[in-house]
Formats: structure tokens, sequence, C-alpha cells
């Protein structure tokens, strides 16, 4: 078996300041990644690198294509890469207006990334946006709302609707769900677990939220100024912390 | 008026001009940026296509300019009147006898032939420009033919109102390639953009040319189970009875009268004059003409 993503040397400097340098590691085909840090510590540099958001320095991201194997994305012509991005890979945003159509109808965003890859059909196109907004659990009749009409965690769900409609085989994630009161935050985190497992999804998930990694992660790196200082099995890291940030880090988690 | 020179705009300037339409011409449906100049005419008065114009005519042309299909009025007057004082050339109201024709948001009923030119205003060439607000995003996504988000805007209709309502600046797709924004032509005249004549458009503020040669293939884009349709109001002109042509709405008092004639003023005079004659139309007088 092929690692769906393998990341060689990746590094990223702005100016003299380092973003990110010397991060390597395979992801597995329906493996789950957590990237945990402070503020700071490079994990969002990282992610927008990976994505491809952001060119590197340095390094290589390969990516296991449908069509034609391990590919380094880096190294891929303009027009291939933005096509994997609308159809392998998908990005859930922070914050939803990042990765939403605001003046576009809920349905309209999802059927988006449908049109894009040439769907032609209405009446097709907005049976499966129907379908999706049902598996993010917004109700079928809010189809032709649009997005400014829905709550913030109504909005988040949205957008994982919008980004998993054509089937992507791996998503990044940045902080899913900064920003969401803790109740959504449970209701998101237990829809997530359920699509990833459901749909086989590899993801890259960064978060400061350790409970996140927790729940969604099977394999944990822990950044601090843009090195990686830990990785391995998310609760051999978190229960058996060894680097002096990591301990650190999950001993800063408040207990209720 | 020896004081200007021919049409208006220096020599270098029509150069200029004339290798942005030769380059249009070359890749139909692609915007090909230009250094548009001020016009003694405010932006959104057709400057756009007023410099094109200058830059097509010879002194032998006969120039018809309509503003909404009309002859008569303000836009069409004075830009009429522009080129008969700095360019002294022949004017025309009649399409067939025109050689250069400017338009604002029709394209005349009479089929045009391969000896003319139509040249439109434009006032925003960038047909996605309302989905996506980044002039460098809009020219990637032509680049790389990543016209999704056009569809977008169509199924946004069809969920609003049961039907493509757009009607007018329909967007097309030109020779397979290119998404072009037709002008805000009615999108009754979508499928006369296949034709004999050559078609310059011209965005004056935007600063940009782009063209359709003769006989290009011009597809309006639409869903496979609401397919395009040209449209226009269910009813006849009321002054030469035409059943074919694009119709404008008249209000005729405060009591709820209204008429509909022929948005192409020539075209229904010269019904009128072979004898046609619609519901509420008078006999046609050669005085009236």
């Amino acid at each position: 078996m092929t690692p769906l993503l393998q990341v060689r040397d990746l590094a990223k400097f702005y100016g003299p300041r380092r973003g990110c340098e010397g991060v390597s590691f395979d992801l597995w085909p329906g493996e789950v990644m957590g990237i945990v840090g402070e503020s700071g510590s490079g994990k969002s540099t990282l992610l927008s690198c990976l994505a491809g958001h952001l060119p590197p320095d340095r390094g290589e991201v390969i990516f296991d294509t449908h069509g034609h194997g391990p590919r380094d994305t880096l190294t891929m012509s303009e027009p291939e890469r933005r096509m994997l991005m609308r159809t392998d890979w998908a990005f859930v945003h922070q914050h939803a207006r990042d990765g939403l159509r605001m003046g576009v109808s809920a349905g309209g965003n999802v059927g988006e990334r449908l049109m894009a890859v040439g769907a032609r059909h209405y009446g097709h196109i907005r049976e499966q946006a129907i379908d999706w907004l049902g598996r993010v659990e917004i109700a079928a009749d809010r189809v032709d709302d649009k997005p400014q009409a829905f709550s913030g965690g109504m909005q988040q769900r949205l957008q994982i609707a919008r980004n998993l409609v054509t089937g992507p085989r791996l998503v990044f994630m940045d902080e899913p769900t900064g920003g969401l009161d803790v109740s959504v935050q449970a209701r998101l985190l237990d829809l997530l677990r359920g699509l990833v497992r459901e749909m086989g999804l590899s993801a890259i998930i960064v978060t400061h939220d350790l409970a996140v990694v927790r729940l969604l992660a099977d394999r944990l790196m822990v950044m601090k100024d843009g090195r990686v200082v830990e990785d391995g099995l998310t609760d051999q890291v978190l229960d058996d912390p060894q680097h002096g940030y990591t301990q650190l880090l999950v001993s800063s988690v408040l207990q209720v | 008026m020896s004081d200007y020179n021919f049409a208006y705009l220096d020599e270098q300037t029509k150069r200029m001009i004339r290798r942005a339409i030769l380059k249009a011409l070359a890749i139909p449906g692609y915007q090909v940026p230009f250094a548009s100049r001020e016009m003694p005419m405010p932006y959104g008065w057709g400057t756009g296509g007023v410099q094109v114009s200058a830059a097509c005519l010879t002194p032998n042309d006969t120039l018809k300019v309509i503003d909404q299909g009309a002859d008569d009025t303000t836009n069409a007057v004075s830009i009429r009147k522009f080129f008969e004082k700095t360019a002294q050339v022949a004017t025309t109201e009649e399409t067939a006898r025109a050689s250069l024709i400017q338009t604002r948001h029709r394209i005349p009923e009479e089929p045009l032939t391969e000896d003319q030119i139509l040249v439109y205003q434009v006032p925003i060439p960038e047909p996605l420009r309302f989905l996506e607000p980044s002039e460098v995003e809009t020219r990637k996504m032509h680049a790389l033919e990543e016209y999704g988000l056009m569809h977008v805007k169509l199924y946004e209709d069809i969920s609003q109102h049961g039907a493509i309502a757009t009607a007018y600046a329909y967007p097309v797709k030109v020779e397979g390639r290119y998404v072009m924004d037709p002008s805000p032509i009615p999108k009754f005249d979508n499928p006369k953009l296949s034709m004999a004549a050559i078609q310059l458009f011209g965005a004056g503020r935007e600063q940009r040319i782009y063209a359709l040669p003769p006989y290009t293939q011009v597809v309006s884009l639409d869903f496979e189970d609401h397919p395009f349709e040209a449209s226009k109001a269910d009813h006849d002109c009321d002054l030469c009875g035409a059943a074919d042509s694009y119709l404008d709405e008249v209000i005729t008092d405060d009591a709820g009268g209204r008429m509909f004639v022929c948005s192409d003023t020539d075209y229904c005079r010269a019904r009128r004059a072979a004898g046609h004659i619609g519901a509420q139309g008078a006999p046609y007088e050669e005085a009236t003409a």
C-alpha cells in the first residue's frame, strides 16, 4: 500500500523568520492526523503549504493521485493542482465565511463543486445538494436560504457539506471547531467523526484543542517554534507525553 | 472642421486600438486590455464603443448608431453627431445601408452581412465579475477554463425563480473556449450572435476589447433540464404587426394603457412602409418618415 500523502523535509520561511522546518511524515488512506501546538508554532503555515495555498521554500508533498500514482504536488502545473483542489482535496476553513460564498444560497454553495467538475443537470445537482444538507443535519427547506441566515454552527456544517460533495480523499481542516460554543462543537465533532469513518476519508486537522484530536485523530504531531517536537499515536502522545512542551500542553488543559 | 484628426482620435491611438482589435479577433471571446482614452463624453455613454468605431471608420463608411434598437434616442443621436462632426462620414438609419453600426444593448432585427461591422458598447466586460470580485482570480479562471461558477449564477436563478431569470447580458461560450458577456443585449438576441458580420465589443472604463469573427460558434450557457430559451414579450408589434421582433412596452396614459412596439425603429419603419399595419397603427405616410 502506498501512503496517500508523503511529506518530505518541508520548510517555509518568512524572510529570516521560520514558519516551519524539517517536517516529514506519511499519511495513510483512511488515517486522520492531528497537528497541535500553540499560536505561532507554524501549524497553520504547515497546513497552507500542504494544501497548496502557500509555496514552501523546500521539500516535497507527494500525493497518490487517481490516474498517475504518487506525484509531487509542488511541481505539478497549476491547472492540475487546482483540479486536485476541487476534486480529491477539500479545505475546511476556520471561519465558514472564508470557505463559503455568502451571497449564494446553501444549495448553490454545495452545488458549486459539482458544477466545477462538469455537472450540468439542475435536478441532479439540487438532489445531491439536498442529500448533503441532510447528512450535515441541515433541513431540506433551508436549501434556498443564504448562509447569512444560518447560525455559526450551521455555516460550518454547510462548509463541510460543500467540501465533501465531490467525494474527496483528503480533507484539510484548519481549526474546524474554532469560534463555536462547546455544545455545537460536540455535535460538529460527532458529525465529522461519522463522516470520516463512513467515507473512509483521510484528514489533516490543525487545532489547539486537544479534545478535538482526542476524538478525531488517529495520530498526532506536536509543533513548537516551527518544528515537530513529538509525534505518535494520539492516545500515546496525550497519555504519556515525552517532550517537555507536550507535557506542558497536556497539563494545561482545564479540568471541569 | 480641420481642428480634429479624422474620427477624433490621433493616428497612434487608432493604431493601438486596431492592434487590440486584431488580437481580439484572433482569440474570439478573449478580453484584450487596451489603453482606453478619455473621450468627450462620460463613462457609461459608450466611450469604449466610440473608440472602437473611431479606429474602424474610413472616410467611405456609412455609419448607423442605435441605442436600445432606436436611432432617435439621446445616446444614438449624440454619437451619430459626434462622428458627423469629427469624421464627416455619411450616416444612415437603414440597417442594410450601413457599413458600420454602433449599438447599445441590441442587435438589429435585419440579418447583417459580411461587409458590415457591428460595434457594441460594453459596461462590464467580465461575465464572472459579480460572482468573483478579484480580477486576478477571474483572469486565472478564464486561462484555466474554470467556468463552474457561471453555472452557480444560473442555478441561483432557477432555485429562486423556477427558471433562468437572467434576461439580458446572458453569458455565452465562444467556440467552446471562452465564456463571454455579450453586453446587455436581451437574451432574445443571443442566437443572432453567430452571424456574418464582424462583431467588436468595446468597454471604455474597463479598458477591454473583445470580438467575434464572422460565423463564430456562440452557445448560450444552460442546464440539460433547463435549456436556454430566447424570450420576448408575448405580443405582436402594435405599429407594424411584426410577431418576430423584440418589443418595448410603452405606457401611453395613466389609466393602464400600454402598447408594444418594435425596439428596432428602422425595422418597424421599413415594415410599415411596406404596408404592414399593427393593432394600433395608422397607415404609413412618407412625410412622417
